[in-house]
C-alpha cells in the first residue's frame, strides 16, 4: 500500500458508540451511513488496485495480507455472488474462509443467532461476514461481540448493503470520473431494497444528485426528505438527464402482495427497454441477479454501456479492499 | 399492621385533598387519623414530605402465568407491581391457555390471594382470542371477570365485534380493544415513518390502528350503552377519534403507556429490539398529541402494557423478537419525570390518570384517603433523581430500554390490604 492510500485509510473517530445501527469504536464495516467520505474514497482507491491485479491474466498471486485471519461468512439468507465474491476476496488475501448458511442446520433446531456467533466465535474466528434477512443484524452482532472480532455487513434486511455500494461507486466512478454533480437514478423497489439505501447515502456523500424511480406502492414513506433524493414515478423523467441509472431486482412476490398490477405494466413504467436505452446517454448497473425482459431488455445485458459484469469483478476488488481496511488497525 | 406516617403530603384528587406536613395513623390497615402532629403508639415512619396519594392502579399487565411462567409469575409480578408502586392491576387474558375459561379465572385468583396488590382479571372477548366465536361471558362475569380483551391483537372482523359489544353490555363489561389493523402490519417491526424508512424494517402505520378505534367507536355507538375502552393509544389520530366520541357523549375511555410519551420511534436506533412494542414507539406530534390529550381529558388512564419477556426472545433480530417491554417499575418515575416535571400535568392530574380514572373505567370501589377507609396507598417522592439500574429489578424479566436512565421521581411504597412495601 502507498503511504497516501495508507493515511487516507486510518481509522476514523467513532461516531454515536454503542448504537445498534451505526458502528461503534472498533473495525467493523456495517453500514455506508456512518462512513465518512474519506474513508468511502480510500477504499474506491484501494479497490482500483487490486482490481489491476484481477485483470491481469495468468494465475494470481496469493497476497499474505490475511495470513492467519480466519473469517467466517455467515449467510442467513441466500446469496450466490455476494458469498462467492467475499469468499474469494478473503483467500486472495491469504486468510481462511469458512462459509456456512445456518438457515438450514442450527437455527431450525432452536439455536439464536447470538448462540451460533458465540459457538463459532469460540473456535476463534478474527471476522464475521454476516448476511441476514432482518435489517441490523450484523450490528446486532458487533454489540455482542469481542472488540477484536470485526463485523463486515453483507446485506442486512432491507437496511445497507454497504460492499455493493462500494461497488456500484467504484464502477460509476471509473466510467463517469469524480461523480460530484452527476446524476444517478435509481430504479425500482426501493422499499425493499438494502441496495438503494447503501447506494443513496454513499452517492449523497459523492455529491451526486440521486433520484427515485419507482411506483408510490415501492417507495418507503417520506424517502425524499430523508435521504435527500428526488422522487419520481416514471422512467422517461429521468433518462434525458441521468449519466447513470442503477435498476433494481424486482421481486416477483410483491405482485401477489397488491404493490404493482401486473409485472407488463411494471415493465412498460420502469422497465430498461432498449427503446428507452436509446434516448440516454447512461450507464446501466444492477446488482443481479437480473429478471431479464422486465427490468432490463435481454439486449441490454450485452451491450456496452451495461456494467453488470463489471460489478461482479469489482465486487473483489472492493471486497479485498474492505478486507484490508477492517484488519489494518 | 400499624403505622404512623409523619410529614406527607397527601394528594387525593377525588377529595380536593393536597396538604402538605400531615400524619396518617393506620391501625389494622385502616386509616384511623389524619391530622398534624400525630401522637400514636403505632411505628412511625418519617416520609419527609413525600407524596401519599390513593393507591395506583395499572390496568393493562401481561402476567403470563398459566403457560409462560419462564416470563413472569403471578407471584413476581405482583411484587412487581408492589415495588413499581400499583396497589392494584389487572391481568391481560394472553396467557397459555388464555382466559377463555372461568377456570382459569379461578386458578389465577388463588394464586394471588393474600397479596398486597389487588388482581382485577380481564378475560377474552372471543374464545381462544381466536376473533371467530365469543367467549362464555356469563361463566366469565361470574367467575368474576370486569373487562374483557382480546389483547395483543384486535378482533378482526366488525361483525364478530359489534356481537361482542352486544353481548358484553348484558352484562356492563368494559369492552377493551388492542386496535390494531392487522392486514396493514404483517410483518410490522416498528413505526412506519422517517426511522422505517431510513432503517428498512417493515413499517406500522399509525393509521391501522386509527382504523380500529374509529370502527370500534361506530360500532359501540351503534351498540349503544356500551362501555367502550382503547388500550394503549400511540397516535395522534386515535387521540383525536376518542376526543370526538366523547364530544358526542360516546361511552369511551382510553390510556396510554409510559414508553408512548417519553419516547418516539427513534429509539429503535439505540435500543434496538428494547425499543420493540405494540403498538410500536411513533413520532414526536404523536407524543405532543398524547399530552394534549392527557391534559384535556381525553386520555383518561395511563397503564403500562407490562410485557414480560426472556432475553433470548429480544436478544436476536427485530423482526423476529418479541414485542412488549416491562413497565411497572419505571412507569411512576416515567411518568413524574416526563409529565410532572415539566408541567404537562398537574401531580393531582397525573394522580387522577394513575389512581382515580382506572378504578372509574372498571367501576371498582373508589380508593379515598380519608378516616375510617382501609388504607389504600401509593407513596412517593417526586423529587428524587435517581438512576434507574437492573439491581432494580423485581420482575422475573428484565426487557426494558430504561436501565441507566436517570428519572427524578422514586416510589418509596405502598400500603394495601393490611400490608407495607418498601420499595427500597
Amino acid at each position: 500500500m502507498t503511504v497516501s492510500a495508507r493515511k487516507r485509510l486510518q481509522p476514523q473517530p467513532p461516531s454515536a458508540n454503542g448504537r445498534v445501527f451505526s458502528s461503534s469504536d472498533r473495525r467493523d464495516l456495517l453500514t455506508i451511513e456512518a462512513l465518512p467520505a474519506e474513508t468511502i474514497i480510500g477504499l474506491l482507491d484501494r479497490s482500483d488496485e487490486y482490481l489491476k491485479s484481477l485483470i491481469a491474466t495468468g494465475p494470481f498471486q496469493k497476497s499474505k495480507l490475511l495470513e492467519g485471519r480466519t473469517i467466517v461468512n455467515l449467510f442467513f439468507e441466500n446469496s450466490t455472488r455476494t458469498r462467492t465474491s467475499f469468499e474469494l476476496a478473503e483467500r486472495r488475501l491469504g486468510g481462511d474462509a469458512v462459509t456456512i448458511s445456518p438457515a438450514a442446520s442450527s437455527l431450525t433446531k432452536g439455536e439464536s443467532i447470538l448462540d451460533t456467533v458465540h459457538v463459532l466465535e469460540a473456535m476463534k474466528v478474527d471476522a464475521f461476514v454476516v448476511r441476514h434477512s432482518a435489517s441490523g443484524v450484523p450490528a446486532f452482532l458487533a454489540k455482542h461481540l469481542p472488540p477484536h472480532v470485526h463485523v463486515i455487513n453483507a446485506g442486512d434486511g432491507a437496511h445497507e448493503h454497504p460492499t455493493q455500494a462500494l461497488l456500484d461507486a467504484a464502477e460509476l466512478r471509473a466510467a463517469l470520473g469524480n461523480l460530484r454533480g452527476k446524476r444517478i437514478a435509481i430504479v425500482g423497489d426501493i422499499t425493499h431494497s438494502r441496495v438503494a439505501r447503501s447506494n443513496m447515502w454513499l452517492l449523497k456523500k459523492l455529491g451526486v444528485h440521486v433520484t427515485l424511480v419507482g411506483p408510490e406502492t415501492l417507495l418507503p414513506p417520506s424517502v425524499g426528505e430523508v435521504f435527500g433524493v428526488a422522487v419520481s414515478h416514471n422512467i422517461e423523467s429521468v433518462l434525458a438527464e441521468s449519466d447513470a441509472i442503477i435498476a433494481l431486482r424486482i421481486q416477483l412476490e410483491r405482485q401477489s402482495r397488491g404493490l404493482f398490477p401486473s409485472i407488463e405494466e411494471y415493465r412498460e413504467r420502469y422497465g430498461l427497454t432498449i427503446q428507452r436505452l436509446a434516448r440516454t446517454r447512461a450507464i446501466i448497473l444492477h446488482p443481479g441477479p437480473v429478471n431479464v425482459g422486465i427490468e432490463l431488455d435481454h439486449e441490454i445485458a450485452s451491450h456496452d454501456r451495461s456494467f453488470m459484469l463489471r460489478q461482479v469483478k469489482r465486487g473483489v476488488a472492493v471486497r479485498m479492499a474492505v478486507l484490508e481496511w477492517i484488519f489494518s488497525n | 399492621m400499624d403505622l404512623l406516617l409523619r410529614n406527607a403530603h397527601l394528594v387525593d384528587p377525588s377529595l380536593g385533598l393536597d396538604a402538605t406536613g400531615m400524619d396518617v395513623e393506620i391501625l389494622g390497615g385502616v386509616i384511623t387519623r389524619i391530622g398534624k402532629s400525630l401522637q400514636s403508639s403505632a411505628e412511625v415512619c418519617d416520609l419527609n414530605g413525600a407524596v401519599v396519594a390513593p393507591g395506583f392502579f395499572d390496568m393493562h399487565v401481561h402476567l403470563r402465568e398459566p403457560g409462560q411462567e419462564y416470563k413472569e409469575t403471578i407471584a413476581t409480578g405482583l411484587t412487581a407491581a408492589a415495588a413499581g408502586g400499583f396497589t392494584g392491576i389487572c391481568c391481560m387474558p394472553n396467557t397459555e391457555p388464555s382466559i377463555s375459561d372461568p377456570f382459569v379465572v379461578s386458578y389465577i385468583k388463588e394464586r394471588a390471594a393474600g397479596h398486597l396488590v389487588d388482581l382485577v382479571i380481564c378475560g377474552t372477548m372471543t374464545k381462544g382470542r381466536k376473533g371467530e366465536e365469543l367467549a362464555p361471558m356469563a361463566a366469565l362475569v361470574d367467575a368474576g371477570v370486569k373487562m374483557i380483551s382480546d389483547d395483543g391483537g384486535a378482533v378482526r372482523s366488525a361483525e364478530v365485534m359489534r356481537r361482542v359489544f352486544e353481548y358484553a353490555k348484558m352484562f356492563d363489561l368494559l369492552v377493551t380493544q388492542h386496535c390494531e389493523e392487522h392486514s396493514m402490519t404483517a410483518g410490522a417491526a416498528m413505526n412506519e415513518g422517517h426511522t422505517s424508512t431510513k432503517l428498512g424494517i417493515p413499517g406500522w402505520p399509525a393509521v391501522a390502528e386509527d382504523i380500529i378505534v374509529a370502527r370500534d367507536i361506530l360500532l359501540a355507538e351503534y351498540v349503544g350503552n356500551v362501555r367502550y375502552h382503547a388500550a394503549h393509544l400511540s397516535t395522534k389520530g386515535s387521540v383525536r377519534l376518542v376526543r370526538e366520541a366523547k364530544g358526542r357523549g360516546a361511552t369511551v375511555s382510553c390510556e396510554v403507556t409510559p414508553h408512548h410519551f417519553m419516547l418516539t420511534d427513534q429509539a429503535v436506533e439505540k435500543h434496538g429490539t428494547m425499543a420493540k412494542m405494540n403498538p410500536p414507539l411513533r413520532a414526536e406530534d404523536d407524543i405532543n398529541a398524547i399530552i394534549e390529550g392527557l391534559q384535556d381529558g381525553t386520555i383518561d388512564c395511563i397503564a403500562t402494557d407490562h410485557a414480560p419477556h426472556a432475553m433470548h426472545e429480544k436478544e436476536t433480530d427485530i423482526v423476529s423478537a418479541s414485542f412488549g417491554i416491562i413497565g411497572l417499575e419505571t412507569a411512576i418515575p416515567i411518568g413524574l419525570t416526563y409529565l410532572v416535571k415539566p408541567g404537562h400535568l398537574s401531580l393531582s392530574q397525573y394522580i387522577e390518570k394513575c389512581s382515580i380514572n382506572p378504578r372509574k373505567a372498571l367501576k371498582l370501589p373508589a380508593v379515598q384517603i380519608k378516616e375510617k377507609e382501609r388504607a389504600n396507598l401509593t407513596i412517593f417522592d417526586p423529587h428524587k433523581t435517581w438512576r434507574f439500574e437492573e439491581s432494580d429489578i423485581r420482575s422475573k424479566s428484565k426487557n426494558t430500554p430504561f436501565v441507566g436512565e436517570e428519572f427524578t421521581g422514586k416510589v418509596i411504597g405502598t400500603i394495601n390490604n393490611d400490608h407495607a412495601y418498601w420499595s427500597n
